[in-house]
């Protein structure tokens, strides 16, 4: 017991920080734990005495789960598709070019980011309106695009600005044309930059509440099933794919990152 | 996340670099098509948003609204809404503070203790992104629950009523932002505390600077860019946010989203919604650049 303390004297830095990393985990918990819980009325929030593991033999046995899964899975693989280029092209003009109106083009991808979620979408939703476009799957596409492609950009660029540019410098010294000089160094060099970003728009679109509520229309998206089923009690079962997601993104983000580590250790390169 | 995690752009290094190419159109044809989607989808309903926050508010989406700039809107949505502005302000102010005061220890020990757990601490604190945000707001209303061991413990508490609740007071309202917010603040932070040389630690422990004064004239300067990008990163959302205040508070602990997403959506009122939208984002920008220029960085974007 003595011995407890003691570490925990030497590294109550550490104490701390694990503590605020349970506070971060302990919904997730709770998430978990109502998905194996048969709740006491519908409307109920607390913890019953009633296990039970038919939620997750059944994950869409409530209507309507599916069709919004599908829904989020299909804008948020078309709004990454769009946001990774436009936004990878951006970052090369940004980072690799010096030209009359950079701060401005700058300024252009901070402002989107600068601005509150809500402000977004109502303006986005006023100029619809004001248009008469019928509001649905690429209204909130084209929202989406809107909001990942600064993340995109700022990710990418990050990568770029890291590169050390000996690397490039040698592939012209050993006679490579420009075109052969991205294709075989700068690329490979930037991918990781771009495959991050890309996943970072995939999570970004498939959890955004907010500006897919101001223009989605009738379309249903996952977060906005989630919260008319608020109101009226949600389904366990929208708990079962929660925790999944969960744990399967948990497992890939890890895997990928502790191989990357380690090739990074065996030397390929750039890290 | 990667966003923040790498080092920001070194301009002086791209000046030194020989030009890689020298057809000058092309940075203009790479920014095209991005260009065009934020010029579309941005800076016109930007506009358009000014415009129609100045419509007389008299019309309607069926009849059409006439440009009368009307600035009397915004001083009618003040007058109406000064408290949820001021709600809007102050709870988001106590969550950046309460993010920051959480969030420095957490990103400096996994910075600088974590040794080989570096990694998956890292990614246990973006974690919380994996399940939707929605879910795990809604989870703090059954850890706050009124017969939960949460409210349990608070009112075990001396000069706590036992009739106290947690739910639908600002309390929770706050809590609620201050979880959600909470990576964005922790990976700033590591971005920047993982940087630190620890040569410049030792050089301040051997001229016999205690712990504090190493932390408050090493560690704290050294780490400004990361709380700089870490209170802009947790205060703007969580200004706009009304997703907290609809699900753990009530009516009375509403922000200014709430009053936003409500005109636009259900009261149908354009102009003043728009007023009210220009307003937050106005008034965010404003804060955003005093702020900037006062810690004296402009390396955040």
């Amino acid at each position: 017991m003595y011995r407890f303390w003691r570490w925990v004297a030497d590294h109550w830095v550490l104490v701390i920080g694990l503590i605020v990393l349970a506070y971060l985990f302990l919904p997730i918990v709770v998430v978990f734990l109502l998905s194996v819980n048969r709740p006491a009325s519908r409307l109920s929030y607390d913890l019953s005495a009633q296990w039970t593991l038919e939620y997750w033999l059944d994950p869409f046995g409530s209507a309507g789960i599916a069709d919004a899964l599908r829904v989020s899975i299909g804008i948020a693989l078309v709004a990454t598709l769009i946001a990774t280029v436009l936004g990878t092209l951006m970052a090369f003009a940004l980072a690799r070019h010096r030209f009359r109106g950079r701060g401005t083009a700058n300024a252009l991808v901070f402002l989107p980011m600068a601005t509150p979620e809500v402000v977004l979408g109502s303006s986005l939703l006023a100029l619809f309106v004001m248009l008469r476009v019928p509001l649905g799957f690429w209204t909130v596409v084209i929202a989406h695009v809107l909001f990942c492609l600064s993340f995109v950009v700022v990710t990418v660029k990050a990568r770029l600005a890291g590169l050390d540019p000996r690397l490039q410098e040698a592939a012209m010294d050993l006679y490579a044309t420009e075109w052969q000089t991205f294709r075989r160094v700068t690329l490979p060099l930037v991918l990781p930059g771009i495959a991050a970003a890309a996943l970072l728009s995939l999570s970004l679109s498939f959890d955004d509440f907010i500006i897919t509520n101001f223009n989605s229309g009738t379309t249903v998206t996952f977060p906005m099933f989630v919260w008319g089923a608020a109101q009226r009690g949600i389904p366990r079962e929208v708990n079962v794919i929660g925790s999944a997601v969960f744990v399967l993104a948990f497992v890939l983000v890890l895997v990928t990152q502790l191989r990357g580590r380690g090739q990074a250790r065996r030397g390929t390169g750039v890290s | 996340m990667g966003a923040t995690a790498a080092p920001p752009p070194d301009d002086r290094s791209t000046v030194e670099r020989p030009p890689r190419t020298r057809r000058r159109g092309l940075p203009f044809l790479l920014l095209l098509p991005g260009g065009l989607w934020l010029l579309l989808f941005f800076v016109v309903p930007s506009v358009q948003l000014a415009a129609t926050s100045l419509y007389d508010r008299s019309g309607s989406l069926e009849t059409g609204y006439r440009q009368a700039f009307a600035f009397g809107n915004y001083v009618d949505a003040v007058a109406e809404y000064w408290p949820h502005l001021l709600r809007s302000a102050g709870y988001a102010g106590i969550a950046t503070v309460i993010c920051l005061l959480l969030g420095y220890p957490l990103a400096y020990a996994i910075a600088q203790k974590a040794g080989r757990w570096r990694t998956l601490l890292l990614v246990c604190v973006i974690a919380p992104f994996f399940t939707t945000f929605l879910l795990r707001t809604l989870a703090w209303k059954s850890i706050l629950s009124d017969n939960g061991p949460v409210v349990a413990l608070w009112r075990a508490l001396p000069f706590v009523p036992d009739d106290a609740r947690l739910l639908a007071t600002p309390v929770a309202v706050v809590a609620g932002l201050v979880y959600n917010f909470l990576p964005f603040m922790v990976l700033p932070l590591y971005a920047s505390l993982e940087r630190l040389d620890r040569r410049m630690l030792e050089a301040s422990r051997d001229l016999y600077a205690r712990p504090v004064a190493t932390f408050r004239r090493v560690t704290l300067p050294l780490s400004m860019p990361g709380v700089v990008a870490g209170t802009l990163l947790t205060f703007i959302p969580a200004t706009g946010d009304y997703i907290n205040a609809e699900l753990l508070g009530t009516p009375n602990q509403y922000m200014i989203g709430n009053v936003i997403d409500s005109a636009f959506l259900v009261r149908l009122d354009y102009p003043q919604a728009a007023a009210l939208s220009f307003l937050l984002m106005a008034t965010i920008l404003v804060m955003v650049f005093s702020y900037l220029r006062a810690a004296g960085t402009e390396e955040v974007v």
